[in-house]
């Protein structure tokens, strides 16, 4: 489904993603797990075609063709789409109508369903304006909701845990269960082993580069005995 | 010709222009029904032609059609709570012409009322709508007043809005000015307000400028009561070559008087210019005025935020503008 190869990103003279390799399978919940500042967000930027990142080199390929060099509407409209780890604002757009346009028809069947999916009263949201108001938490569950609206093919979900307290993780974790048993992908960004849990496999970044790939156990282990107790954080030579 | 065939056919030429209104407004997206619904005060017109009156208890609408316009007396009586909106709909049909109403308002004591105006003008080529309003709130009285316009696609149109508004000891002056369907042309906005003792006024205009749309707003309120409040506020959204240019002005001239200028804009695309001029003033040391005022460009993030939803970039750009402007 997701073939990235051989990526590479330097911003302002730094490396930030240095030859990254990904692959994601149809179906699949692929974790992605990395301590702060190893290139998550930007690897999801790089996948949407966001924040006007583009690869200095290597190729990303969805269902076999390069979407390097389509806009961030193509790449949507081809079927990915991105849950921000720090969600916009938008004064005046309601949570219904952020569903209705993000549902693929224009027009959510049920955006109700969504919001109870996430843990949240749709009586209460509905017709709140996504903007400042919204507490952090429920800004990111309503990015959840709208990503399940969409029913997208690859979902990127930047931390979606984070912010949102251990009552309502679990339900986000269903949600995302659900969303994968309706057909999604999903590349599952975080930094806790808890989250990676429901993954299929995961995937090790340190300094914008895949180190290794397995099993959620195996990985957070592993993520565990190297990464959290890394004192070289974002040198992967350092790793063995 | 008969007199009557001669009153059927000036009959129907209303009934048509009448039609042609309501079809123009529904088509650019308002509700026609309260421009259909019998027990709603409301008034049309057409150029310089009433095209119904219909006033309810309380609320007297007086009209006087004059060569380029109409003269119209609204009076809300002292006392009166108007329960559901008035609509006025002023409009002008045709691809030229010329539409001047002068509207004096006297909300008397005590009195309420919500005024919704909405001004149609979807074929405009070389048209000028001017309204002078001269508009007193009397004490403890409440006016709202909502003026959305509805424009073509071509630009040929100069609105020229203006108003003197004083309002009494304790009453509340409330307006919105909407101009974001169609292109606005040229629009010269003016609306000055002076407030009494414990008065309110609170100016909120919206307007979304785009092709070579010229914008000048100018709110201004004097706060000359003790304990007057009054909010300038103004929203507007610059594309292509349009150019506009807000004034928000507050003079603070009463002990405990309270006023806030609060003026965004926002420029899409490289060639839109945009000036913001905010004036405070205080001439009593009790008095406290303060300001905003924020020119910048629509965030790139929430455009993203919809376009990996799907939508396409122009399609994000709107519904971003659309809610600044709710
Ligand atoms: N414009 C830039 N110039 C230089 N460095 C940058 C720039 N943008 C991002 N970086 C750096 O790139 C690295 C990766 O950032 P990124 O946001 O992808 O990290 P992350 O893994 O998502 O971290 P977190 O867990 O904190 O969200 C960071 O070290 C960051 O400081
Ligand atoms: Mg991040």
């Amino acid at each position: 489904m997701l073939d990235v190869a051989k990526l590479e990103l330097t911003l302002n003279g730094k490396p930030i993603i240095n030859d990254l390799s990904l692959h994601v399978d149809k179906g699949e919940i692929h974790g992605i797990l990395g301590e702060n500042g190893t290139g998550k967000t930007t690897i999801a930027n790089l996948i949407m075609g966001t924040n006007n990142y583009k690869p200095t080199a290597g190729k990303i390929i969805f269902e076999g063709q390069d979407i390097s060099g389509l806009s961030v509407s193509q790449r949507a409209q081809k079927g990915i789409t991105l849950a921000w780890q720090e969600p916009a604002r938008v004064e005046g757009l309601t949570v219904r109508d952020y569903l209705a346009l993000s549902s693929r028809n224009g027009q959510a069947d049920q955006p109700e369903r969504f919001l109870l999916m996430v843990g949240l009263e749709p009586a209460q949201y509905m017709d709140r304006d996504i903007d400042a108001t919204l507490s952090g938490g429920e800004r990111k569950r309503i990015e959840m909701a709208s990503v399940l609206a969409m029913r997208p093919k690859l979902a990127i979900l930047d931390e979606p845990d984070s912010g949102i307290d251990i009552v309502a993780l679990p339900l986000l974790l269903n949600s995302i269960i659900e969303m994968n048993k309706q057909g999604s992908s999903v590349l599952l960004i975080t930094h806790s082993e808890r989250v990676t849990e429901i993954s299929h496999r995961v995937s090790i970044l340190c300094a914008g580069t895949i180190i290794r790939t397995g099993p959620p156990s195996e990985s957070s282990q592993w993520f565990k005995d190297n990464c959290q107790t890394c004192l070289h954080i974002n040198e992967p030579e350092h790793t063995n | 010709m008969s007199q009557s065939t001669l009153t059927k056919m000036i009959g129907n030429s209303v009934e048509k222009e009448y039609q042609g209104m309501i079809d123009a407004y529904e088509k650019a997206g308002g509700d026609k029904r309260v421009l259909q619904t019998k027990d709603v005060a409301k008034l049309v017109v057409h150029e310089n032609k009433v095209l119904a009156n219909d006033p309810i208890k309380g609320l007297k609408i007086e009209t006087k059609e004059t060569k380029s316009g109409v003269s119209v007396k609204l009076t809300v009586e002292e006392g009166a709570k108007i329960a559901r909106p008035v609509h006025l709909c002023f409009g002008l049909l045709p691809k030229e012409g010329l539409q001047e109403i002068i509207m004096k308002v006297d909300a008397q004591d005590n009195s309420q009322v919500s005024v919704i105006a909405h001004c149609i003008f979807p074929n405009a080529v070389k048209v000028i709508h001017k309204m002078d309003a001269d508009i007193e709130i009397g004490a403890n009285a409440r006016f709202d007043y909502k003026e959305t316009h509805y424009h073509g696609e071509d630009g040929g149109i100069e609105v020229i809005p203006k108003a003197k508004v004083k309002v009494g000891k304790g009453g509340i002056w409330q307006s919105t000015f909407a101009l974001s369907q169609g292109m606005v042309g040229k629009l010269d906005y003016d609306f000055e307000v002076f407030c009494q003792e414990k008065a309110i006024a609170e100016l909120t205009v919206k307007v979304y400028g785009k092709g070579n749309d010229d914008i000048k707003v100018w709110e201004k309120i004097h706060l000359n009561g003790a304990g007057a409040r009054g909010l300038a506020k103004s929203r507007v959204v610059l594309g292509d070559k349009a150019r506009a240019e807000v004034r928000g002005e507050t003079y603070g001239n009463a002990p405990y008087a309270r006023g806030h200028v609060d003026c965004i804009e926002l420029v899409n695309g490289t060639e839109a210019v945009a000036r913001a001029i905010p004036i405070v003033s205080v001439t009593n040391d009790k008095a406290k005025v303060t300001h905003e005022a924020a020119i910048g460009s629509i965030d790139r993030k929430q455009v993203e935020t919809l376009m990996a939803r799907g939508l396409d970039e122009d399609k994000a750009v709107d519904v971003i503008v659309k809610g600044i402007l709710r």
